[in-house]
């Protein structure tokens, strides 16, 4: 259900990114942080950078602050060169991941902080805070100060504060980690909302999959200091460039093999660990030697306890596991080479055919459903 | 059962309190009692005895328990002009070397904190090495400075800066350099306890928020670090206020301190009794500005 800004102008050669990472590299000593990052981001993005722990995501996001200068590479904003622009004359604000609240002041004085600097008249840094705290729930701390706040308080208020200023670019690292799931939803649609209403452009750090698929318009995933790929959270999900991608984003089911038959209209692959071939209904660009990938998500796979009519894509094995979850159910099937393949079925009837345990299944999917990755 | 239960809390408790009282037994044998000792000498009456006071109580002949208050002593302050210009002089050269080793102190605490971890260790040695020699040694060095023919002096001459040696030696310029050199690591140590633990991200906020280097100093780092500043300033105030020896050595006769007229009163006129009632009357206006101190302090940690 990603969320759209108008038009996609990353698709557009023409459009004028936002932001732009020209070739950034960050070294802390030997240390590579970040690795020949380049990017663009354009204006009224949500692009949400999803990585493993340490993988650079807080690096880049304060090189994009100021906070941080890169060892290589430039950056551009709004097509000005700010790389050596100190943080406090960049049209950037940042919400920092441990907050960063002034424990000299209250909620309010905290989140009036950056309008006093810009010497916004009295009158209007009352109506503005107080409106802002009405948004994220806090208009009854107002005067707290932050010591005495829970961590999901201190986030909103870190969040607020932030926001205030309706920057131009807004770079938020784990906005929503400390909140609890309704809060967080409600923020994620909070946060677009006020994205489509100030025009601000949001740079969102989150190692959470789901708030990403949510919140933005694009997604780049990143691992070991690079960005791995960047796309809308379909093509991410739907058409992953790597093993990496393809695992990180949702669950996967990945089988190791060979190019059989290479059409431009479908290939084969053959695979040891499914006992068998598998049939892709696309053309891929691949050397005819090199060890694939075949990519298949849990729901894409059906399971019955008849035979299917079709004939090629599909695999028998016996159910080892079941995990309901309400919605849907998980289940884990053993094929006879002892690879274990995951499964997920919605639960539409309350009485649904019942593969318990121990079944023997078969297990079948479209030729357009495997994604063929080479790394 | 319950009655052994019982005496094990009993034991508990008594012990709990035991150490509670640890550090008040202390302060009762080692301030509380030494203090009423100087309070009940300035109340006495001078005499040429050993020791040089007569007793507050007495057995008169006629089987009467005498108590005599004397409070000459402290009427003596008020008919002098000596005492109450020392005084205000001394509380002056206390607050202005509080001023001025705040002044040089804070920079040097920031540097430190902020420096790398290695040269931190550094950094906090060279703050602490001078209290490895005594500190009378380290006043007398300065006197071989400031002397007229003293380094600074012949530094000078031979560079033909000046053609005749400056007066330095028995300054108000020399006893503040005394004063402050010899109180700048106590000043150094709490700031830099105090900076240390400042969250530099907090600054980085300010600055993301749109303040200069310089504003985000005065608006985050500066308010967050007045508890270092206070405990620094009380750590130089305190001890200035009755400074004796600095002022004596690199001050001169000049200088008057209650510290000195206390040690005149003491040793030189064998005055007891006006001595104590100098100390009780300096540990009344400090006690007041401890209690402010300690007020201040708790109002910022409960926030
Ligand atoms: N000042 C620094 N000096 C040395 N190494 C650093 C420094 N800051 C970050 N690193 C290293 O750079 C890497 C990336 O750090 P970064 O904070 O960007 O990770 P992250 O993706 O934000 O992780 P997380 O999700 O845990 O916040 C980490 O391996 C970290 O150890
Ligand atoms: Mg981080």
């Amino acid at each position: 259900m990603g969320h759209r800004s108008a038009g996609e102008p990353w698709n557009d050669p023409d459009a004028r990114p936002y932001v732009e990472l020209r070739r950034v590299t960050k070294k802390y000593g030997e240390f590579t942080a970040v690795d020949d990052v380049s990017l663009k981001i354009y204006e009224r993005e949500i692009f949400c950078l999803l990585g493993a722990s340490g993988c650079g995501k807080t690096t880049l996001l304060r090189m994009l602050g100021g906070f941080e200068a890169p060892t290589a590479g430039r950056i551009l904003i709004d097509g000005e060169d700010v790389t050596d622009v100190p943080p406090y004359e960049r049209p950037v604000n940042m919400m920092f991941q441990s907050y960063a609240l002034f424990p000299h002041m209250n909620v309010e004085q905290n989140v009036a902080f950056g309008l006093k600097q810009d010497r916004v008249p009295k009158a209007q840094i009352r109506e503005r805070v107080a409106a802002m705290l009405e948004m994220v729930q806090l208009g009854e701390y107002a005067k707290r100060k932050v010591g005495q706040l829970s961590g999901g308080q201190r986030q909103r208020v870190a969040l607020a504060r932030a926001l205030v200023k309706r920057p131009k670019l807004l770079l938020l690292d784990e906005p929503l980690g400390a909140l609890d799931k309704k809060l967080r939803e409600h923020t994620q649609f909070e946060l677009i909302g006020l994205q489509d209403k100030l025009g601000v452009t949001f740079l969102v750090v989150t190692h959470d999959q789901e708030e990403a698929m949510t919140l933005a318009s694009r997604i780049g995933v990143m691992e070991r200091g690079t960005i791995a790929q960047a796309g809308t959270p379909a093509e991410i999900y739907e058409y992953p460039n790597s093993k990496f991608v393809a695992d990180f984003i949702g669950s996967v089911n990945l089988f190791e093999g060979r190019l059989v038959e290479d059409e431009p209209e479908h290939v084969r692959i053959a695979s040891e660990e499914i006992g068998g071939t598998i049939l892709v209904g696309h053309g891929i660009s691949s050397a005819p030697d090199a060890t694939l990938w075949a990519a298949l998500r849990p729901e894409k796979i059906a399971m019955s306890l008849g035979a299917p009519a079709q004939t090629d894509n599909v695999a028998r094995g016996v159910v080892q596991d079941v995990a309901y979850l309400g919605d849907l159910s998980i289940y884990v099937v053993r094929l006879p080479t002892g690879k274990l393949v995951r499964i997920t079925r919605p639960n539409l009837a309350r009485h649904a055919e019942p593969v318990e345990r121990d079944s023997e299944v078969y297990l079948c999917w479209d030729a357009a459903s495997p994604v063929v990755v080479t790394r | 059962m319950q009655g052994l239960l019982r005496r094990l809390e009993r034991a508990g408790v008594s012990s709990r309190s035991l150490v509670l009282a640890l550090p008040y037994l202390w302060l009762i044998a080692f301030f509380v009692a030494p203090f009423l000792i100087v309070l009940k000498i300035s109340l006495s009456h001078t005499a040429l005895a050993i020791p040089p006071y007569k007793p507050l109580i007495e057995w008169t002949s006629r089987s009467v328990l005498e108590i005599r208050l004397d409070l000459r002593n402290y009427l003596a302050m008020f008919s002098h002009r000596l005492y109450g210009d020392a005084f205000l002089n001394s509380l002056k050269v206390a607050f202005l070397s509080t001023v001025f080793s705040l002044a040089i102190g804070y920079p040097m605490a920031y540097g430190i904190a902020r420096a790398g971890a290695r040269a931190r260790g550094v950094l906090l040695l060279l703050v602490v090495l001078p209290f490895w020699t005594s500190q009378l040694l380290r006043i007398y060095a300065w006197v071989g400075l400031f002397k007229a023919n003293g380094l600074i002096n012949s530094t000078l001459l031979s560079l033909g800066v000046i053609h005749q040696p400056l007066t330095l030696l028995f300054t108000p310029f020399a006893m503040y350099v005394g004063i402050v050199y010899s109180y700048l690591p106590y000043v150094i140590l709490p700031l830099y306890a105090n900076l240390e633990k400042l969250d530099w991200q907090l600054v980085e906020a300010a600055q993301d928020l749109g303040c200069r280097p310089w504003q985000a100093f005065y608006k985050v780092t500066l308010p967050l670090s007045r508890n270092g500043i206070l405990a620094a300033s009380m750590l130089v105030f305190i001890p200035a206020t009755g400074e004796f020896v600095i002022p004596t050595l690199l001050g001169g006769p000049n200088s008057l301190m209650m510290g000195r007229i206390l040690w005149d009163e003491f040793f030189g006129n064998r005055d007891w009794p006006v001595a104590s009632a100098i100390a009780i009357v300096m540990l009344l206006v400090l006690v007041p500005c401890m209690m402010a101190y300690l007020s201040i302090q708790s109002r910022g940690s409960d926030a």
